[in-house]
Order: C-alpha cells, then structure tokens, then sequence
C-alpha cells in the first residue's frame, strides 16, 4: 500500500532522512521506532504533505501513486491520515462541523455525494460512544479547552468518521496516561483490517503493548538499519537505542 | 474641515486628508479628486427584510455626492434592537452619513451596522452616542471597504449603570480600505466598557483601526478594555492600528492590546491534512476568526444576518 524508496528529506537545508526504505503491504500495521532526532517526526509531516519539507530524492508510491505529487488535501482525500502528536487548537470551529467538512471534501474530491447531517451525526455517535467522549464536548471549538488525552481521542474520533487507509500515527501515547492510553489503543483497534495499513510511530514500547504490530523497524540517523518483529521493539526496550547509533 | 462642508462648497480641499492626525490613514481629500454634484436622487431603497421586533434603517448610497443626517432617541426604559444597512451603489458616488443615537435613562440598543460599498466609493459614517445613566449600548460594526470608508463612533459614558460594548469585524481585498475609528470618553465613576475589533487584509486591502479611551479626571473605578486583531493575507496589503488610552483619573483599570500577523500555518495544515483544499482552509480559518465577533452581536435574530454578511463577503474574497 505504500512503498518507500530511498527517501531523502531536508529541512531547511539540513538532510533529515538521508536513504529510508520502506515497504507496508495492505492490512498490516508497522511500528517504527527511533531516538530522538532520527527524523521520525520528519517522515511522518513528509508523507502527510506539511510545507517546509523537502524532499530532495527517492519516491514514496501510495498505491502505486506519486504521493509527492499530491498535496496535504489530495492525500488525505486519497485516504491519507497523520495523527497529530501535538494536535491544533481551531478556536471558532466546532468539532463535529469540522469533521464533516472535511469528510464532505473528502468524498466530493472523490466525486461522492455528500453525506447528509442525520446520517453523519448518527456516525458522530457512534464514534463518541466507543471513544467514551462527551458528545457536548464535540460541539465547543476544535480542541479548544481539550486535555491532552481529549485531543487524542479527538484525532481517533476523526479517523473513526474519515475511515482512511494508510494511517500515520505519530507519538500518539505521548501525554496520555494508561486509561487514557487503553482507550486510543482500542479505538485505533477496532479500525484494524484487511482493507487498512498503519505506520505506528513511536519513542516507546509501552505503546506497541495495545496495538501490536506486524513488523517492527528501527530508524536512526535518517535511515532504517534495523527491522524484525514485535520482539525488536522488546530488544529496544531492554537495550536502548545505542547499538544503532555509533559514535561518529 | 470637513467632508460636509468639502460636499456642499464642492471644494475637495475642505475635506480631512491624511494632514490631519485624525485622518492621516484615511485621506478623503486625496481620494476626491473633484466632488461629484450633489443629488437627490437615489438608489430604489426597498423594503428590505427584518426579523420581527427589529428596526431596519437602509441607508441608499447617492448618484453623485450626498450628505444625510438621522437621529435616533431611544426613549427612558425602552429595549430596541437596529440594523443600519449602509446599502452600496453604483460608480463613485460620496457621501457623509450622520448617524447620532442617543439613549435615555435605562434605555438599551443592539446595533448592527452593516456597511457595503461599491469599489468606488467614498463612505464617511459617523455616530455620536449619548447615554443616559443606566442605559446599555452594544455595538458592531461589519465592514467590507471601499475606495475610502470609514465608520466612526463616539461614545459618551456616563458611568455606573451605563454599560457599553463596541465590537467590530472588516474584510478588505482588492485595493479596497476601510477605517473603524471609536472614542469611548468615560465622564462618571464605575462605568465600564469593552471593546473587541478583527480585521482580515487580503491582496492589497488596507485596514485601519483607531480606538481611543478617554477617562476624565474625576471618572475613577472605569474599567475599559479594547482589542484589535488583525490578519495581513498578503504581502501587499495593510494594516494600520492605533489604540489610545488618554487617562485622567487616578484608580482606573484600563487595557489594550493589537496584534497583526499572518493565516495560522500549523492550522492551515492541519485542516488540510483532513482533507481541506487549500482554499476552503483558508476561508475557514478566516471565518472562525471573524466569527467571534459575531457571537458577540448579542441577538440570534442579528448574528444569523451578520453571519450571512461575513459568508456573503468571504466567498467573494480575493487572495
């Protein structure tokens, strides 16, 4: 579903992600683990289209498609979603309007009718319940006033309305604390399937504990240099991230 | 000095320009050129439509230059809600609007002032308010510019029990300007005030905005804030503000504050990443921000008409 071919990215000017390959079939969820600074953060606003990151060679196909050819909408009507480690505030904005307008983009860039308000808000519930949001809540401003583990259920609950295919989860334990945790894991969960690719990216084991994945790999200095399965991330844990990172 | 006297002498050089302190942002004089001839005649006003309980007054622009005066007295204990339509015209008409309230003891008015304008034209609209103690004052004013506009607002505060609130949005693209100048002068002990103005300068827009509190020697325990924001879309456009705070009295709670920047980039992204086309984020995001002045219109009837204007406009918006 998305192929990665020795990806360069500067920022900047300076090289970030300097040769990353990487494979993520249909219907498997892959973590990808790293220190800090190894250009995580870098990989994931590269493929979700955020301006400032340039990409200064190799290819990433989303279903065979040039992703870097789309832009932030494109790719996120094609069925692209980045959680956001650190998810925006849009004052003014009620949640549930700004969900369904961009659910409403998203199918009228597909050429799909819009969905209708009885339908969506049945959906809104839906999502609601199994979050255990406040369904008030998603009528205040997006994220406006939100704890740290609101504006993450917040972002499952999006993804639970938009049903993308490729999701892109960036740090999403961080901030959040084991209850709140337990119920992310279980949202993100319950979207796993056949049809559905994840790249779980994350500082932690802990949080590959609820969403367990297929393959695990290891980036640093911009490149992957390790990758296995879930018993890499248990390695990690145990021994740290210096095997990877050779004193220069 | 002024636009009146410039419009009926047919003498441009008597109107205020940008010599003057007050007007140094808004120069009618350099604008005129020639004052075109004064005329009755006018746009078909129509009915117009207002909610139920609403006085709408619509303000037809003039074929040529055109001055009009209306008062407005809301009497001792009375509750009115206003819609003032400064309606647009045709080609480069001129015209000084004269609008002054005045509120008696107790009485209280919601006023919507909703200003459209062709790209020619010239729109000079003032509004002196008197309130009488007691009285309550809420104001916005919704602009979306012209060759020069400006829609200015006096407010005479008496103090305790009188409570004012002036709140205003602008839109402007094109080569488009618009002007909100407010003095609020608070006269007696314990009055307060609050004052939130958002503007949106797009393409080659300029806004401006000058916002004065004047607290007089005597008047003390006033608490007046005012606030503008401002978001410059290009880098041909303009904002001007000028918050002023003149005070006379010793105990006193007063604030302002001003800031101009550029569209959120992070929440620009962030919209677009959940499948917002560049453009549609753009206009949410301008909408959100704007549309807290609407909230703050204070009457259902009057906020769905002013989100309809801020809609009307955004769509029309050039980047």
């Amino acid at each position: 579903m998305l192929r990665i071919s020795d990806l360069h990215v500067s920022v900047a000017g300076n090289s970030i992600l300097k040769g990353l390959s990487l494979d993520l079939p249909a219907g498997e969820v892959h973590a990808i683990m790293g220190p800090n600074g190894a250009g995580k953060s870098t990989l994931s606003y590269t493929l979700a289209g955020r301006g400032g990151y340039e990409v200064t060679g190799g290819s990433a196909l989303f279903d065979g498609e040039d992703l870097f050819a789309l832009d932030a909408s494109e790719r996120a009507a094609k069925g692209l979603f980045l959680s956001f480690q650190y998810p925006l505030e849009i004052p003014g904005v009620p949640a549930l309007t700004f969900v369904r307008e961009a659910l409403n983009a998203q199918r009228k860039h597909r050429g799909e009718a819009e969905i209708g308000a009885p339908e969506f808000l049945k959906r809104a519930r839906a999502a609601a319940t199994m979050l255990k949001m406040d369904f008030e809540m998603l009528k205040r401003g997006l994220n406006v006033g939100f704890s740290g583990g609101e504006k993450k259920r917040m972002e499952v609950f999006q993804m639970a309305i938009l049903e993308p295919r490729l999701l892109i989860l960036d740090e999403t334990d961080s901030g959040l604390d084991i209850d709140a945790l337990k119920i992310v894991s279980e949202g993100v969960n319950a979207l796993r399937g056949a049809g559905r690719s994840m790249l779980v990216i994350t500082h932690y084991q802990r949080l590959l504990d609820y969403i367990r994945p297929d393959r695990v790999h290891v980036l640093a200095k911009g490149r992957i240099v390790a990758s296995g399965g879930p018993e890499l991330a248990l390695d990690l844990e145990r021994e740290g991230y210096d095997r990877f990172e050779p004193a220069a | 000095m002024s636009l009146i006297t410039a419009i009926k002498s047919g003498d441009a050089a008597r109107a205020p320009g940008r010599r003057d302190e007050a007007f140094r942002w808004t120069d009618l004089r350099g604008a005129l050129g020639t004052v075109p001839a004064v005329t009755d005649a006018r746009q078909p006003v129509g009915d117009g439509t207002a909610p139920e309980g609403v006085l709408l007054r619509r303000h037809a622009a003039p074929v040529g230059s055109g001055v009009d005066e209306t008062l407005l007295t809301v009497k001792a204990g009375e509750t009115l809600r206003l819609i003032d339509h400064i309606c647009a015209g045709e080609g480069a008409y001129v015209r000084d609007l004269a609008l002054p309230i005045v509120l008696e003891a107790g009485a209280s008015l919601i006023r919507l002032v909703l200003v459209e304008d062709g790209a020619e034209a010239i729109t000079y609209c003032r509004s002196d308010v008197t309130l009488s103690s007691g009285a309550s004052f809420r104001q916005t004013v919704l602009a979306g510019g012209a060759k020069r506009q400006r829609i200015e607002t006096t407010v005479a505060h008496p103090g305790l029990g009188a409570s004012v609130e002036l709140n205003g949005a602008y839109i402007v693209d094109a080569q488009r300007h618009t002007d909100q100048t407010t003095r609020i002068a608070h006269s007696g002990r314990d009055g307060a005030s609050r004052q939130l103005v958002r503007g949106v300068a797009a393409d080659r827009g300029r806004g401006v905005f000058q916002g004065l509190i004047a607290v007089a020697e005597g008047a003390d325990g006033t608490d007046a804030r005012l606030k503008h924001n401002a978001l410059l879309l290009s880098d041909r456009a303009e904002i001007d503000a000028k918050p002023e705070l003149e005070i006379f009295a010793d105990d006193v709670a007063c604030a302002h504050g001003n800031t101009v920047g550029a569209l959120d980039e992070d929440a620009l992204f962030y919209a677009m990443s959940r499948g917002l086309p560049l453009e549609v984020a753009r206009r949410l995001l301008i909408g959100a921000f704007l549309g807290e002045i609407v909230e703050r219109i204070g009457d259902a009837d009057l906020e769905a008409l002013g989100r309809a204007f801020l809609t009307r406009r955004l769509e029309a918006l050039a980047s």
